[in-house]
């Protein structure tokens, strides 16, 4: 139904959706009444967000709470994400768990390129975003968002599965708010965005090249003025 | 690779465990190479194994490593003496108690930094709780290997939550605890505290009940995990194995005795130890070892001396040994983990060298591989115990 690359898949096309035709007071009188209204939107959006199922990943120090996260005490099958698969094939959530080295990098990109649309990203944990406390390290990569789009950022080292699950939320509402046509339509409904992403080389000193100019731009330079 | 190179590597190979059957007919055709990694659920993290197959059989098994090199050691050249501390939490990011207190030992043993009695009963304390954490959770990931999907290592992660509490209302963190300071720890337990650890060491052993009704008698782990990933006591000790993975191939060597460092000459436990050397000895010496440690538990909550926990005269802001090198190490829950530093009276170290029990644990895997099939040599992977913080470092 959302099938994309093709020339006259019709949600692909930028419409402008009508007015409601009821309003949300009506919609709550009608919901105390036993009569559910919903919308196509809606209801895709409801599901989508409450089965993300994450890749089985872990990288570093992070995938253990990853893991915790899964188990007794934080449940993380009560938002609907307990089923870890192994496989890119089957997975919605790529969790970047840990720091990412140079080494690693172009793996980790095959495995987001490897996902089915529609797929998102964590970055969780101080080195997924930035490097973290290994940021001068010649061999770790500053931050998974320079060759991958981010949707959600953990700060932490680790971050706690509380905040895990935090994010995970944060991610279920982002979710729940997209529209399913026009210009704000996710980038899996769309034809203008690229799904994968270029991977990187091990280069002779630094990953070639350094960074996806599409998802990452520098920021600007901090001058003094003196 | 075809058959005819079997004998060329069974040639390469001097220990006679680790030849590997020449098969020359037609039914087995050309070997199979197959890369295991680095995104694997059962590798433990970012570990790839290139594994040569003859039908279901490894016949060679090359291991890569460095998806995970962090640059531990380069950092720790750029920064100071303590400012290292909170990177050994990330080495071992299981057991960042233990990693601690080896690089509290080496600079201590560096700056000639006595410590005072409570804060070595402290450390003991506190190395036990982390033995008990590190073995439930690998007893856990290893049944998980064997296809025990869930049920262990469910019970293992809620006991792992129980002492992280504990880790946590000591240090602010839960695994990131960077408690040990040259010349004691950072804060003092409260008697609530020891209270709370006290009842966790009355009740681990129930729970050690439960989880060996559950494993350790069990028909189909017995007949997967006996007679798997054999190891023998000459290779051990050749290759530099150490912890639970050389005791349980027979040699009695731990640290906790043979250096007698810190205050364990003072507690009464043993040392268990194995018979075969596989991944069932394995498994089981690490059941032995959370009794003992429970044990050594209970002595060192029942004799914790009153007194400083920092010894008052220990400077840790611009902190600068005089020249000369050091080694610590004590027996972490995998091995011998050991740090090395060499100062040339700066603040930063000249050189600092982390010798990782669980890097050199894996040297071995090839070797214990041979003969076996892949769902073997992913239970000996998980019998090694490997963290690759601690192996790429």
């Amino acid at each position: 139904m959302f099938k994309r690359d093709s020339e006259d898949c019709p949600l692909s096309q930028e419409v402008t959706p009508p007015p409601p035709a009821v309003t949300e007071a009506e919609r709550d009188e009608l919901r105390r009444q036993g009569i559910l209204l919903t919308s196509l939107q809606e209801l895709y959006t409801w599901g989508n967000s409450h089965s993300v199922w994450p890749l089985n990943f872990g990288l570093a120090c992070c995938a253990i709470e990853m893991i915790a996260a899964s188990m007794a005490k934080f449940d993380i099958a009560r938002f609907g994400s307990e089923v870890f698969r192994p496989s890119p094939r089957q997975a919605d959530l790529l969790i970047v768990s840990g720091t990412v080295t140079k080494k690693m990098a172009p793996q980790v990109i095959r495995l987001w390129n490897q996902m089915p649309e529609p797929k998102y990203c964590i970055a969780m944990g101080a080195c997924a975003i930035s490097g973290g406390p290994f940021k001068q390290g010649y061999n770790v990569l500053k931050g998974i968002d320079r060759f991958i789009p981010v949707d959600i950022y953990i700060p932490g080292c680790p971050p706690r599965p509380e905040a895990l699950l935090h994010g995970l939320v944060q991610l279920q509402k982002k979710i729940q708010g997209f529209k399913l046509t026009g210009p704000d339509a996710p980038r899996h409904l769309r034809d203008d965005q690229p799904c994968n992403c270029p991977v990187p080389e091990f280069g002779e000193h630094d990953l070639e090249p350094p960074a996806n100019p599409e998802v990452w731009t520098a920021p600007p330079a901090i001058v003094r003025k003196d | 690779m075809s058959v005819s190179d079997l004998s060329a590597l069974n040639a390469q190979r001097a220990t006679p465990g680790a030849r590997v059957r020449e098969v020359h007919d037609s039914f087995h055709g050309d070997l199979l190479e197959v890369s295991m990694g680095p995104h694997h659920p059962s590798t433990h993290g970012v570990f790839r194994m290139i594994v040569t197959l003859d039908g279901e059989t490894i016949v060679k098994l090359k291991p890569v490593f460095g998806y995970l090199h962090r640059n531990h050691e380069k950092l720790g050249e750029t920064v100071t003496y303590l400012g290292s501390m909170p990177y050994t939490d990330r080495l071992d990011y299981l057991s960042s108690m233990t990693n601690n207190w080896a690089y509290a030992l080496a600079v201590e043993k560096l700056a000639g930094q006595a410590v005072p009695e409570r804060a070595e009963y402290v450390r003991v304390i506190l190395a036990e709780l982390t033995r008990l954490l590190n073995h439930t959770c690998l007893a856990g990931f290893l049944m998980q290997d064997c296809g025990c999907s869930g049920t262990p290592l469910m019970y293992a992660f809620r006991e792992r939550e129980y002492i992280l509490d504990l880790f946590e209302s000591l240090s602010g963190s839960r695994m990131m605890c960077n408690y040990q300071r040259f010349g004691g720890c950072r804060v003092d337990p409260s008697a609530d505290w020891l209270a709370g650890a006290q009842k966790l060491t009355d009740r681990y052993g129930t729970f050690l009940d439960e989880f060996e009704t559950l494993l350790t008698g069990n028909e189909i782990i017995m007949a997967r995990t006996q007679g798997v990933g054999k190891l023998s006591p000459e290779l051990a000790i050749s290759a530099g194995v150490t912890g639970p993975m050389l005791r349980a191939t027979g040699v009695n060597y731990d640290l906790r005795k043979v250096d007698a460092y810190g205050v364990y000459p003072r507690f009464d436990f043993r040392v268990p130890l194995g018979d075969h050397g596989d991944v069932y000895d394995r498994y089981m010496i690490r059941v032995l070892e959370m009794r003992e440690s429970i044990k050594i538990l209970q002595q060192a909550l029942a004799g914790l001396p009153a007194g400083p926990i920092m010894d008052p005269k220990a400077k840790l802001r611009s902190f600068r040994p005089k020249a000369g090198e050091a080694y610590g190490r004590i027996e972490g829950p995998k091995g011998e983990i050991g740090f090395y530093l060499l100062s040339d009276g700066s603040p930063n170290p000249y050189r600092y060298r982390i010798r990782p029990p669980s890097f050199i644990n894996l040297t071995v895997l090839e070797d214990m591989c041979l003969g076996h099939t892949v769902a073997d040599a992913v239970i000996i992977l998980g019998s090694v115990d490997i963290v690759l913080g601690e192996v790429d470092r």
